[in-house]
């Protein structure tokens, strides 16, 4: 059966103009597939990925400055946000039912299928770092209240006596979580905003500024906060570095390459992008905990949330400019 | 034991009028639901007045030799079947859309039933012998389908003596669907 045909025209390219009566849904004038579902998905793994490399790296470096109960509550956190950012994927999927598919197969070439996988290699070593960080007395006492936890005691004597090892599997997931989140777009070659490798490392480190601000607004000692405003203030400085590089490559790249990052900079997203990423998410937050770390003591909430608003922002950005990148925008399509 | 096929459309640009009869013709073979296409009509116009060229092409799937859609598929819903076509496996696809974002020619869509859905070539006709529902009802004759492999085939006699383009070949892809110009 046919539908009432309608008719769109899509500019490609400055002598040429396409015409179709094609009008599938999420698809024309422009691919509109990925709404608020996946940028949130994406923000939480990343920040589940930085909680994990920062917490597990401050906890190997055993300065002693950081806290036990700090890795308590980030394992409790990572598990809690990655439960919501899976509930986001789950959420944006169109044949629910047939989730348990990601689980049947492993393709080695499809990055989500990797991401699958890797999400749940993330569970169990949460579940250990927070085994591990609960000191004898919470042991005792949550045993009281949960008494399957006591099957657990030996998990937690294993992650005790093998911390090291651990942690250490804690930051690689970690690593590998925040650069999945970067690479699921990359390799999606059609979109050709997507079409760098520079994706991923841009997702990490926004990740690790996002985990870094977010337990900068817990209850911590001044020694751990400044630990973390340092983390911030260095990721920060790094994803400024790469989101111009990016910048840089689009820009200066192929004549579809100069199209897409003319979305970013001229085009419809340049506000949003300018006033939320840039100005929101990293330069403002940046004066602000640079004026903190000279000014010990002081500590501002403000800091920290511009951050995570920032991080959301720049996937909510990067994923919707993302679709509205084609190679339609060069030519016939 | 036989060469591998490897099925290619044709579609001559000078003959095609733009009639739709194909994207018809495809909605009622493959039962497309409302408001989806698994082919469609483009009018692309090109130029400057008064040097202007209009190009009218019947499009769809490209079927391409290294498909991003199918690398994108985590499920293993997306393959390449018999004679290289890409076809999607309604009952392992989760709906997660990597594969339309994957697609720089925008051809597939999602199935109200929540599957992705897209052109498979009539598979289920040429395995009898037939053709394409689109290539059987074009009225001009601007459709070709045929086996690329073998060099008496009227797709491949097409596309050695008509000049050809394919979309977007920059991608890498490969694609099936050929335009002859």
């Amino acid at each position: 059966m046919l539908g009432t045909i309608s008719t769109l025209s899509v500019s490609a390219g400055p002598t040429s103009e396409l015409h179709t009566v094609r009008t599938n849904s999420g698809i024309d004038p422009t691919l509109a597939i990925w709404n608020w579902e996946i940028p949130v998905y994406l923000f939480l793994g990343g920040l589940v990925a930085g909680i994990m490399v920062v917490g597990a790296i401050q906890q190997l470096r055993g300065n002693g400055r950081w806290e036990r109960r700090l890795s308590l509550w980030g394992s409790a956190v990572a598990a809690g946000l990655l439960s919501l950012g899976m509930l986001a994927l789950f959420l944006d999927l169109a044949h629910k039912a047939y989730v348990p598919r990601f689980y049947l197969a492993f393709k080695p070439m499809s990055p989500m299928s990797w991401g699958s996988w890797i999400l749940m290699l993330a569970y169990p070593l949460l579940g250990l770092w927070f085994l591990g960080s609960l000191a004898d007395e919470q042991t005792d006492r949550l045993t009281k209240k949960v008494p399957l936890l006591r099957l657990l005691r030996g998990v937690r004597k294993w992650s005790v006596e093998h911390q090291r090892a651990v942690l250490l599997a804690i930051a690689g997931v970690g690593i590998a979580l925040g650069a999945y989140t970067g690479v699921l777009l990359q390799t999606l070659t059609a979109r050709p905003l997507w079409s760098t490798g520079l994706l991923a490392p841009l997702f990490l480190l926004s990740g690790i500024s996002g985990a870094a601000a977010l337990m900068m607004l817990w209850k911590v000692n001044s020694g751990t906060f400044r630990d973390l405003l340092k983390w911030d203030l260095a990721a920060l400085a790094l994803e400024a570095l790469v989101l111009c590089l990016f910048l840089l490559e689009k820009a200066t790249g192929s004549a579809i390459d100069r199209m897409a990052a003319k979305l970013l900079l001229a085009g419809p997203y340049a506000g949003a992008f300018f006033g939320l990423v840039v100005l929101v998410g990293i330069l403002a937050p940046t004066v602000l905990e640079v004026f903190e770390l000279k000014h010990a003591g002081r500590r501002s909430i403000l800091a920290p949330l511009l951050v995570l608003a920032g991080g959301l922002a720049l996937r909510a950005i990067i994923v919707s400019a993302g679709q509205a990148s084609n190679y339609s925008m060069l030519a016939g399509g | 034991m036989g060469k591998q096929k490897r099925y290619a459309m044709a579609v001559d640009t000078r003959r095609c009028v733009g009639c739709s009869a194909c994207v018809i013709a495809c909605k009622t073979e493959n039962a497309v639901p409302l408001g989806c296409y698994r082919d469609w009509i483009v009018e692309e116009a090109e130029g400057d007045f008064p040097d202007i060229n209009l190009e009218i092409r019947s499009t769809r799937c490209n079927h391409c030799d290294k498909p991003g859609c199918v690398q994108a598929c985590p499920t293993g819903a997306s393959h390449k079947s018999d004679g290289g076509a890409v076809l999607v496996t309604h009952r392992k696809c989760s709906g997660c859309k990597a594969c339309m974002a994957a697609c720089p020619y925008d051809s597939r869509f999602v199935h109200p039933e929540g599957y992705v859905d897209k052109c498979t070539f009539c598979l289920h006709r040429v395995e009898k012998g037939g053709l394409p529902a689109c290539v059987e009802t074009c009225p001009t004759r601007a459709l070709t389908f045929g086996d690329l492999a073998d060099p008496d085939s009227e797709v491949s006699k097409l596309a050695h003596s008509r000049r050809v383009k394919t979309l977007h070949p920059e991608t890498g892809m490969d694609p099936n669907l050929f335009f002859l110009v």
